[in-house]
């Protein structure tokens, strides 16, 4: 075990340290649901890192990477929350289906679609929901019927995470129509704005549209769009979560600086709460760190050849509790103030804790709610048997 | 960067895991307590053989020259067998803090505990009590400004009857003109201070290793008992129940792993980290000793379960070297006089960092 940064680790630091100090921009851009003008200006920032090279620092140098570790990935993002750079617009299709495009893709589809990935020209949304396929993903309805050299999409899709302003999803599909449950399911990408897709932006808790319906009525793409072979969608789709949940979707550094700033926001106001509060800051601290450590050990494993497993799930459980618990500590040094928003005359310097913990406490749902993940963790960790 | 065990890390604990896994199963923790013994004779001598007396106790003391690193996996074993014999206390904390003291005095009490002939029992303030006072040959206590040595037949040792079978507890009072002072140099609290962060570092080990066996213990039963026509561990309400237990320990490892390789630092955030990990592995046992005895039902509530040994242990080391309230304070003097952020995950000084 040794826990010290190489002098290459150290140099790297200090390189995006530099660039991100010059590049990122010096005003929050608006957010990138609530409107077309702050989703297009996180675009531009996308392309901003890309033409730096720091769109996706683990992709090879072909793809508009720079084939880096996933220790370097962590100094990557260290630094780049450290900074306060927004957050990426394009998370579902570099954090998530780019890793799967890599493992399960052809070199013709990692040519057409990862470098256009990596340089924001295509943002991509998630299509795996349906009304009556949310826990139980296996009751997809969906269908995408072959025709030639063609699929047709049919179908209504759900809950799609940045879907209203986004160019691609990638969705689940059945391509055997007389299958059921995970056989015969294909994982296809199809336009947001292809003839036949019809996206009804959904409004959150908070009021802005993060998450959309989507009408699929005939809707014709090539069988090049499939990504693995047909019927093999539940399989591509699990490993695509397992990157999700366990380790590329909330990088630790993310909660580090909540944390830092929690802290800093329970030094302003110590006179005022009470003295509970202080151990609910330390402990939120402590989990941040946890959380950290517990990436690191992922990352040594990985690099050394191993695989994630239900430890995907024991992340997600712990990451999304911990971002409630931060959120909500940070509320209650608040105090009364907490309901104000941002634009209230006497807001003052409240920052951004209620829009945090709005957004918080989608963690326990999205990307398999907390419940599907514990029986995850019960029947493959600790081997109990199924229901 | 390399946040994985060695090789040889793994397999020094290998053995001592094999070797519990052989001789210190529940129904040999009743055949000692039914004893009376202070000690299991056979597997304390086979413990003696493997040789880690000296495992953290510098080369040039005659020592195997390993750090807390090495011995953390040990520690975990030792709690998850629930071990009764001292091989924690005496091997991760007594003997190298003697050894490490350097004074002539003690020279021939470390030659003899290395080798397996001596054994010393270690009194520090943080606890109120000296662990197998009676059965050592010598009394290591740590005092404002040093550490005496004391022969244990100069002592009078009052046993504490403890509410864990196997910890036996003494209150000790011994005539300081008997005691050989070998810690009035200057320079002696440091390696007291560091021998009460090992002293923490692995009791936060046991208390995971115990919070593993009680999760453990709970599927076990879970798979096998059957009510409403089922094993009770397809039920969701006890699969989450212990799922949640799982994931305090998965979030306690690591804390836990990173404490140990930054001891040696002795600085205010190695402490923390240590004290991060105590607090971490306390909360793990704690949840899932109470989870355990759930799970079990009626049947967790009696003698005849193995829960209790393990909840006893559990209760213990939650206060022994430094409860929650102490150890919270540690972290939060790091966090609010340290610096804070993602880049300063392993930061080796507060002033560099």
């Amino acid at each position: 075990m040794d826990l010290n940064y190489t002098p290459e680790q150290q140099t790297f630091r200090q390189e995006i340290r530099a660039w991100l100090k010059a590049h990122v921009p010096s005003q929050p851009l608006e957010s990138f649901d609530a409107t077309r003008a702050g989703f297009e200006a996180h675009r531009a920032w996308e392309r901003t890192l890309a033409e730096g090279r720091w769109g996706m620092v683990t992709w090879p140098e072909s793809y508009g990477g720079r084939g880096l570790d996933l220790i370097q990935w962590l100094i990557f993002e260290e630094e780049y929350y450290r900074s306060g750079a927004p957050l990426r617009v394009n998370q579902n299709g570099i954090f998530l289906l780019g890793p799967t495009l890599m493992e399960y893709g052809t070199p013709e589809q990692k040519a057409r679609f990862l470098s256009a990935m990596a340089s924001g020209d295509e943002i991509w949304a998630q299509a795996w929901s349906e009304p009556q396929a949310g826990s139980d993903l296996a009751a997809v309805r969906a269908t995408a019927t072959r025709d030639g050299d063609n699929y047709v999409l049919k179908g209504h899709k759900i809950w799609s995470s940045r879907a209203a302003f986004a160019d691609w999803a990638f969705g689940l599909f059945r391509t055997d129509p007389a299958s059921e449950r995970h056989k015969g399911l294909s994982l296809i990408f199809f336009r947001l704005d292809a003839p036949g897709v019809k996206v009804q932006p959904i409004p959150q808790i908070d009021g802005e549209t993060g998450f959309a319906e989507l009408f699929l009525d005939g809707v014709t793409v090539p069988v090049f769009n499939r990504l693995g072979g047909e019927g093999e969608g539940w399989k591509i789709c699990m490993a695509t979560a397992g990157f999700e949940r366990g380790l590329m979707l909330r990088s630790p550094a993310r909660f580090q600086v909540t944390a830092r700033k929690l802290v800093e926001l329970y030094k302003a106001h110590e006179d005022e709460v009470e003295p509970s509060v202080r151990n609910a800051v330390l402990q939120c601290w402590m989990d941040a760190e946890a959380y950290a450590l517990s990436i690191y050990s992922t990352a040594s494993r990985l690099i050394a050849g191993g695989h994630i497993g239900a430890e995907a799930s024991t992340n997600k459980i712990f990451w999304s509790e911990m971002d409630i618990a931060m959120h909500k500590t940070a509320l209650s040094i608040l105090g009364a103030r907490a309901e104000l928003l941002r634009s209230a005359p006497e807001a003052g310097d409240i920052g951004r804790w209620l829009d945090g913990y709005f957004f918080s406490l989608a963690g326990p749902i999205y990307a398999g709610t907390n419940e599907i993940q514990r029986n995850i963790i019960a029947e493959r960790m600790l081997g109990l048997p199924r229901a | 960067m390399d946040f994985r065990f060695t090789d040889e890390q793994t397999m020094t604990a290998d053995v001592v895991r094999d070797l519990v896994a052989d001789l210190c199963q529940p129904a040999d923790l009743r055949r000692l307590m039914a004893s009376g013994e202070p000690f299991d004779q056979n597997r304390w001598a086979k413990i003696q053989e493997l040789g880690l007396q000296s495992a953290l106790v510098a080369e040039e003391k005659g020592g195997l020259g390993l750090q807390p690193v090495d011995f953390v996996q040990v520690a975990e074993a030792c709690g998850y067998a629930c071990l009764p014999e001292p091989l924690v206390e005496a091997y991760g904390v007594a003997i190298p803090l003697l050894a490490e003291t350097g004074s002539d005095a003690a020279a021939k009490v470390v030659e003899a505990a290395l080798e397996g002939s001596a054994l010393i029992a270690f009194g520090h303030p943080a606890n109120p009590f000296v662990e197998r006072a009676d059965t050592a040959d010598w009394l290591l206590i740590a005092k404002s400004g040093g550490l005496d040595l004391v022969k244990t037949s100069d002592a009078m040792c009052t046993l504490q009857p403890s509410i864990d079978p196997f910890r036996r507890l003494f209150s000790v009072q011994y005539d300081e003109a008997a005691a050989l002072r070998i810690g009035a140099q200057s320079g002696i609290e440091g390696p007291i201070a560091s021998a009460f962060d090992r002293g923490a570092l692995f009791a936060a080990a046991q208390m995971l290793g115990i919070a593993q066996r009680c999760v453990d213990l709970a599927v076990d039963y879970a798979k096998e008992r059957q009510q409403f026509g089922k094993p009770i561990g397809s039920y969701q309400a006890l699969k989450h129940q212990l799922a949640t237990v799982q994931v305090k320990i998965e979030f306690a490892r690591p804390v836990l792993h990173a404490a140990a390789a930054m001891l040696p630092q002795a600085n205010a955030l190695s402490r923390a980290r240590v004290s991060h990990a105590k607090l971490a592995a306390c909360e793990a046992a704690d949840l899932a000793a109470r989870n355990a005895i759930q799970v079990h039902g009626a049947m967790g509530y009696s003698w005849e379960v193995d829960v209790h040994f393990f909840l006893k242990r559990a209760i213990a080391l939650s206060e022994w070297w430094g409860g929650p309230a102490f150890h919270r304070r540690r972290v939060a003097e790091r966090i609010f006089n340290g610096p804070l952020g993602p880049e300063h995950t392993f930061a080796k000084e507060l002033e560099h960092a």
